[in-house]
């Protein structure tokens, strides 16, 4: 495979070269296209990820990979669940044909683009191409199985081409020659994509079901009717959602965790750093202004793309130098109202001791600040409609207290359902004033914390957290803790699997001599579950399930490791 | 304060006027709702005063014993402005304090989730108020008795008791006083502030349990209501209502709050801020279909105080005419520049002569004169603008169909925006008012002499004469009119008279004939002759005021401040930034057509535009691809085969930070229904 990609790559060298030459014509497009081949080109060498050159070239932007994606899915829907009834095609294939026409007209419009590197691979590939297939697991198909629908139709083209190729090397006639070629390559796309099922060869059929040709009538109807609120409730009634299943460790790409990258983001350089330089120092005048409105009794929350957290800082640094502030990280997992009290009654207000309740707590301050006209503190806080203070609870405490003279709250919210926290009450105590601040700074400490991101950084943490819990235990412990990951490893293929019932955990246990009791038992997972080890959670039935709340592969490495410990 | 950074040396005069107009409106605004709450008030007083005497005396009747497990309850309509309730509220604690009872819990359906922490929250504020009253009473007691009391209605009844006893025997030199002013037992007052959002248990047993103490706790009710007093039905059960004895109270209408709150503080010459038609039209629609909610509307209006006189440099000259002459004569020279870049008065310098042009183009002192002199106008334009629109608005209010609206607000808008006169609905109102009859001409004669003789301007007095004229001259016809009908019957009996056909239908055509031409009677042509003084006025008066020199000063226009500060677009701004960031960074690049974004975009936008291909769920790994095919496309042809490895993991970092991005502004989440699956949250274009 990998010899043949080679040779595949010498030949498109040359290929490139040519672009070169055209595109020193053709002007920035063509660059882009071909840079798009020579990733493309990059794809062959790397994995034999076949996405064909047929498609490579009809990507004129990235809107066409956005067609493609679009194809994909609908691709995948048709072959992946055999009985997939018309409601999803209607879903998608509006879309998708819309996306045809915008398609279309791009390519009308677009100057013509240098397809002839493909001209030269096609044969190969579509002779290879089944051979891929055969190798690949039946459900891994779905989105190749696409590509194998163009690929595989690509001889009809081929033919009808190859005359054409020397006409490319005069730029001049270019134009009129590959625009008509555009055309014909959507025509033939579409007829791909329409009726795949009869242009497939049979090569691909085993990893692919064709869809049979009433049900492509039918949804061909189904299109001119269905409007947007059908779609939507279609496409949210069936359970199943069909997408590819291509998983990304299959891509091989290690996980990255927090460190790296950020490491390698610093590599990175961030695009545009001129103009959203400028963009903030726009908003950076408006400093004074915030402040003559914090002071006429306004709160002022911050919107738009992009994080608004160095903007506040800029706010904090230049104009809250001499005045006492608070700053809350809202993004931070750990944050509560209660945390936010706090700290004002503790560090603003000097007040030692604790409250019964948050409640009692804000009456607490907000006596304070009205007793003591003196008394001023700026609130900043960062994402307000952050995961812990998106309760309607802590916004009320939160607008209470923002509604008191004394104190100015300047907030940013980035969420877009973040004003939907909000009813009428509150909006009137938060007495906001909106002010749009687009900065297009990525949101670096935001999104660090958020635990779920992609998996990639969660598992090292967790694995090390877990070994480092479990090293302090005994070794009883210890060994009640693999009984259960192992059980839970053992039915990690059944979706449904609802835990270790407590019953029989105990009886395993007991088995294994680990433990005498079932208080000790019950002992034993408190601490567990004080560690967040475990979680228990009760039945239907209302009996006990004890879950390990780690992924799979996690918990995997976890027992590799202590294997080696032992 | 030290916000305002732009160049003129008279920030703190500014500021000063500010504040000082802004407290004033405030002021009339809190008088206003006063005032209109004052009979809401004086009605409920009048309640709670009989419902407690009544019980005060049906109590010793045995036969009224079963009626007295009724509580009185005051079910309090007020509207679904719900952010103003507050205020209302409070005033009527107020009121309630000073005139009836010192007792009173006001209780919030937010600090009330179960029945105990009512009766916490009930009791805590009673003890306070009892506090309050005999502030000096032993603290001891109201100390052990806020940490230990067992919430329960005994304890409260007790408490009552202690309360009544006590202001009677033990303090009676201090308590003599306020027992004049309240009742011997003076009730317990509940105020329910958001009935609708408590929890109906909590109502239900609250009732029930006092129901039964009815007899030793004078206890009364009040509901605060946002939608219909059927609510109090649909909540409680038959059982629970019955114990109550309701009473409807109606608020008066948000709208008509507003109504009145325009109406003292724009249509009056007292204050020389204005607001433009569009920031009018903004603040009204924001009520309108927005919220409904005065206080809202008002703090619109403080915003767009804020905002003129933070942004406009001249806005020193907004004040009473007095004042604002003063200051004419010191003003600095980059003042006096800004007023000749002022648009409205480039038009007037270029209307005068050219010597006259130099003079208010060079030198200072002639500008500030003749400024003087246009700042008077202005106030007189003012002075007379409102009585004419006034009369001009009884006139249309009264027309079939409201052409020019039924508020005096639509006609002061459609008024500002453009010369009225010129437009159709003008036209047709005019078409309409000559259709009137005397009986209504009359009375908005009437009404019209009243407002003008009101007002101040002296440009009045003959425009009064010339309506009262007017109205006599319609009295007197009232005796002419006889005589008409006189006339037009010996013309009928002339034309029963006739017999035969030729002369009827020759004298029917002669009937017809003479109607035409002589068809206006007396009073239709005094009814024209009226409209078209009428019409004298509207061109004479209302002209809009942006035709008027120097009107920037004082009128407020920049309505796309308002909107954005107060009716903010969050997920369109959101929008936007996605699809199309050339809107924010003006790089080349960036720019494209149509609907579609270049691949140079910035990466959240690229992950944005690949996801909104998708279905519900998102691999993943597909995304990824995607990505970085169009972005190593982007990244031109260096990314060579070789250092592909190095480059993808950059790549990879770059996806999973738009990822997370995207997922923090709640585009997306993890699934668990697939692996390396995400879900979409939106729905079609955003």
């Amino acid at each position: 495979m990998s010899g043949s990609g080679a040779a595949l790559e010498v030949r498109f060298v040359p290929d490139e070269e040519v672009l070169k030459l055209i595109a020193d014509d053709a002007g920035a497009k063509v660059r882009k296209d071909k840079t798009q081949l020579a990733d493309s080109a990059k794809r062959f060498v790397k994995k034999l990820e076949n996405i064909s050159d047929e498609e490579a070239q009809e990507i004129l932007e990235e809107k066409n990979y956005v067609a493609a994606l679009g194809i994909c899915a609908r691709g995948s829907m048709g072959n992946g669940s055999g009985v997939s009834g018309g409601e999803v095609y209607s879903f998608q294939t509006p879309k998708r044909s819309s996306k045809m026409a915008e398609l279309a007209s791009e390519l009308a419009q677009t100057p013509g683009q240098s397809v002839e590197p493909g001209h030269s691979e096609c044969p190969e590939k579509t002779g290879k191409t089944p051979q891929n297939s055969k190798h690949s697991s039946s459900n891994k198909v779905q989105q190749r199985s696409k590509k194998k629908e163009a690929v595989s139709a690509t001889p009809y083209r081929l033919r009808k081409r190859l005359p054409v190729p020397d006409l490319y090397l005069e730029s001049e006639s270019e134009y009129s020659a590959s625009c008509s070629e555009e055309e014909d390559e959507e025509d033939q796309q579409e007829v791909n994509t329409v009726s795949s099922g009869q242009k497939t060869p049979a090569k691909t059929k085993a990893s692919c079901m064709p869809p049979p040709r009433n049900t492509l009538a039918r949804k061909n109807k189904k299109d001119k009717m269905s409007n947007l609120v059908e779609e939507y409730f279609e496409a949210h009634s069936s359970s199943k959602v069909h997408t590819s299943d291509r998983m990304l460790q299959k891509l091989r790409k290690r996980r990255l965790d927090q460190q790296t990258l950020h490491d390698l983001l610093k590599k990175a350089p961030l695009a545009y750093a001129a103009e959203i330089k400028d963009l903030n120092q726009q908003h950076e005048s408006l400093f004074s202004k915030w402040m003559l409105q914090l002071h006429l009794g306004f709160n002022i929350v911050l919107y738009g793309l992009g994080s608004k957290r160095d903007l506040l800082e800029k706010f904090r640094t230049s104009v809250l130098q001499d005045s006492v502030h608070l700053v809350v990280n809202g993004y931070f997992p750990s944050i509560t109202v209660r945390s936010i009290l706090n700290s004002i009654t503790e560090e603003v207000l000097d007040h030692i001791g604790t409250f019964r309740s948050p409640l009692d707590q804000l009456e607490f301050i907000i006596k304070n600040f009205r007793e003591d006209s003196s008394l001023e503190l700026y609130v900043l806080i960062h994402n307000l409609d952050s995961q812990m203070l998106r309760g309607e609870r802590s916004q009320q405490i939160l607008a209470q207290l923002s509604s008191l003279p004394s104190i100015y709250l300047i907030a940013s919210i980035d969420h877009i359902n973040a004003p939907l926290m909000w009813d009428q009450a509150k909006l009137s105590l938060y007495n906001w004033l909106w002010y749009e601040t687009t900065t297009f700074k990525p949101y670096v400490e935001e999104t660090s914390y958020e635990n779920s991101l992609l998996v990639q950084q969660s598992g090292s943490l967790a694995l090390s957290s877990l070994t480092h819990v479990l090293r302090s235990l005994t070794s009883n412990a210890r060994g009640i803790f693999r009984l259960l990951a192992q059980y839970q490893l053992e039915n990690k293929d059944n979706p449904s699997y609802p835990g270790l019932s407590f019953q029989d955990f105990y009886q395993q246990c007991r088995e294994a001599f680990l433990v005498n009791s079932d208080l000790t038992l019950r002992a034993q997972l408190t601490e567990f579950r004080d560690h967040k080890l475990i979680r228990t959670k009760r039945g239907a039935d209302g009996v006990e399930y004890l879950l390990i709340p780690i992924d799979d592969s996690t918990l995997t490495d976890f027992l590799e490791k202590e294997d080696e410990d032992i | 304060f030290r916000g305002r950074t732009d160049d003129s040396e008279d920030v703190k005069l500014r500021f000063a006027t500010c504040q000082s107009l802004w407290n004033q409106m405030k002021l009339e605004t809190e008088q206003v709702q006063e005032d209109l709450n004052k009979q809401l008030f004086d009605n409920l007083v009048s309640f709670l005063r009989r419902s407690h005497s009544e019980s005060q005396e049906k109590a010793t009747e045995w036969t009224c014993q079963m009626k007295t497990r009724e509580i009185p309850t005051a079910a309090l309509v007020l509207g679904v402005n719900v952010t103003d309730h507050d205020l209302t509220f409070r005033s009527l604690s107020e009121v309630l304090q000073n005139s009836v009872t010192p007792y009173i819990a006001l209780l919030e359906a937010k600090d009330c989730p179960g029945i105990k922490n009512l009766m916490q929250k009930l009791i805590g504020q009673l003890m306070n108020c009892y506090v309050d009253v005999d502030s000096f009473e032993d603290e001891d007691y109201v100390q052990v008795s806020q940490n230990r009391i067992r919430c329960s209605m005994t304890s409260l009844i007790n408490w009552y008791g202690s309360v009544t006893k006590k202001t009677d025997s033990e303090t009676p030199s201090k308590k003599r006083t306020s027992s004049s002013r309240h009742w011997q037992s003076p009730p317990v007052v509940v105020v329910f502030k958001d009935m609708e959002s408590f929890t109906t248990r909590v109502l239900q047993d609250f009732i029930v349990i006092s129901s039964q103490h009815i007899h030793e706790l004078p206890l009364v009710l009040i509901f605060g209501i946002a939608t219909s007093p059927m609510i109090i039905h649909n909540l409680l059960p038959h059982s629970v209502s019955s114990l109550l004895c309701i009473e409807l109270f109606q608020s008066l209408s948000c709208k008509e709050h507003l109504s009145t709150i325009i109406d003292k503080l724009l249509l009056t010459a007292h204050f020389p801020f204005k607001l433009g038609e569009k920031v009018l039209q903004v603040l009204i629609n924001i009520f309108l279909y927005h919220d409904f909610s005065v206080q809202n509307f008002i703090k619109g209006f403080q915003l767009c105080i804020v905002e003129h006189f933070y942004s406009q440099p001249l806005s020193v000259l907004c004040c009473q005419l007095v004042d604002a002459k003063k200051r004419v004569n010191s003003l600095s020279h980059s003042q006096c520049e800004n007023i000749r870049r002022l648009p409205s008065f480039r038009r007037y310098v270029e209307s005068q002569v050219s010597e006259k042009q130099i003079a208010l183009l060079t030198a200072d002192g002639f500008l500030k004169e003749v400024i003087q002199k246009l700042l008077e106008d202005l106030h007189v334009y003012h002075a007379n603008y409102m009585p004419v629109l006034r009369c001009l608005h009884i006139f249309t209010s009264s027309l079939p169909k409201y052409p020019l609206g039924k508020q005096i607000r639509e006609l002061h808008c459609a008024c500002l925006e453009n010369r009225v006169w010129e437009t159709e609905e003008y036209e047709s109102s005019l078409q309409l008012a000559r259709m009137l009859n005397k009986s209504d001409l009359v009375t908005m004669l009437q009404q019209c002499v009243e407002i003008l003789m009101s007002s101040s301007g002296k440009e009045f007095d003959k425009t009064v004469e010339k309506l009262k004229e007017f109205l006599t001259q319609f009295q007197k016809l009232e005796g002419e009119a006889f005589q008409e009908r006189d006339v037009s019957v010996s013309s009928q009996k002339e034309l029963q008279k006739k017999t035969d056909l030729y002369h009827l239908q020759k004298s029917l055509l002669e009937l017809k004939e003479s109607r035409r031409s002589k068809k206006l009677t007396k009073f239709e042509v005094l009814r024209f002759e009226l409209v078209d003084y009428i019409d004298s006025l509207v061109r004479n008066y209302l002209v809009p005021a942006d035709h008027k020199t120097l009107h920037e000063i004082m009128y407020f226009n920049t309505a796309s401040v308002l909107r954005e500060h107060l009716n903010a677009a969050p997920r369109i701004a959101l929008h936007t930034a996605l699809n199309n960031p050339y809107c924010y960074l003006e790089n080349q690049a960036l720019k494209s057509d149509g609907g579609s974004i270049s691949n140079k975009a910035p990466d959240i936008c690229i992950v944005y535009k690949l996801h909104l291909e998708c279905g519900r769920l998102i691999n993943l790994s597909d995304w990824l691809e995607a990505f970085s095919t169009v972005v190593t496309g982007a990244e031109g042809p260096n990314a060579d085969a070789a250092s592909s490895d190095q480059v993808d993991d950059v790549i990879h970092a770059r996806f999973i930070r738009a990822v997370s991005e995207l997922e923090l502004l709640g585009f997306i989440k993890p699934s668990k229904q697939k692996a390396d699956h995400v879900a979409r949250l939106t729905w079609g274009g955003c």
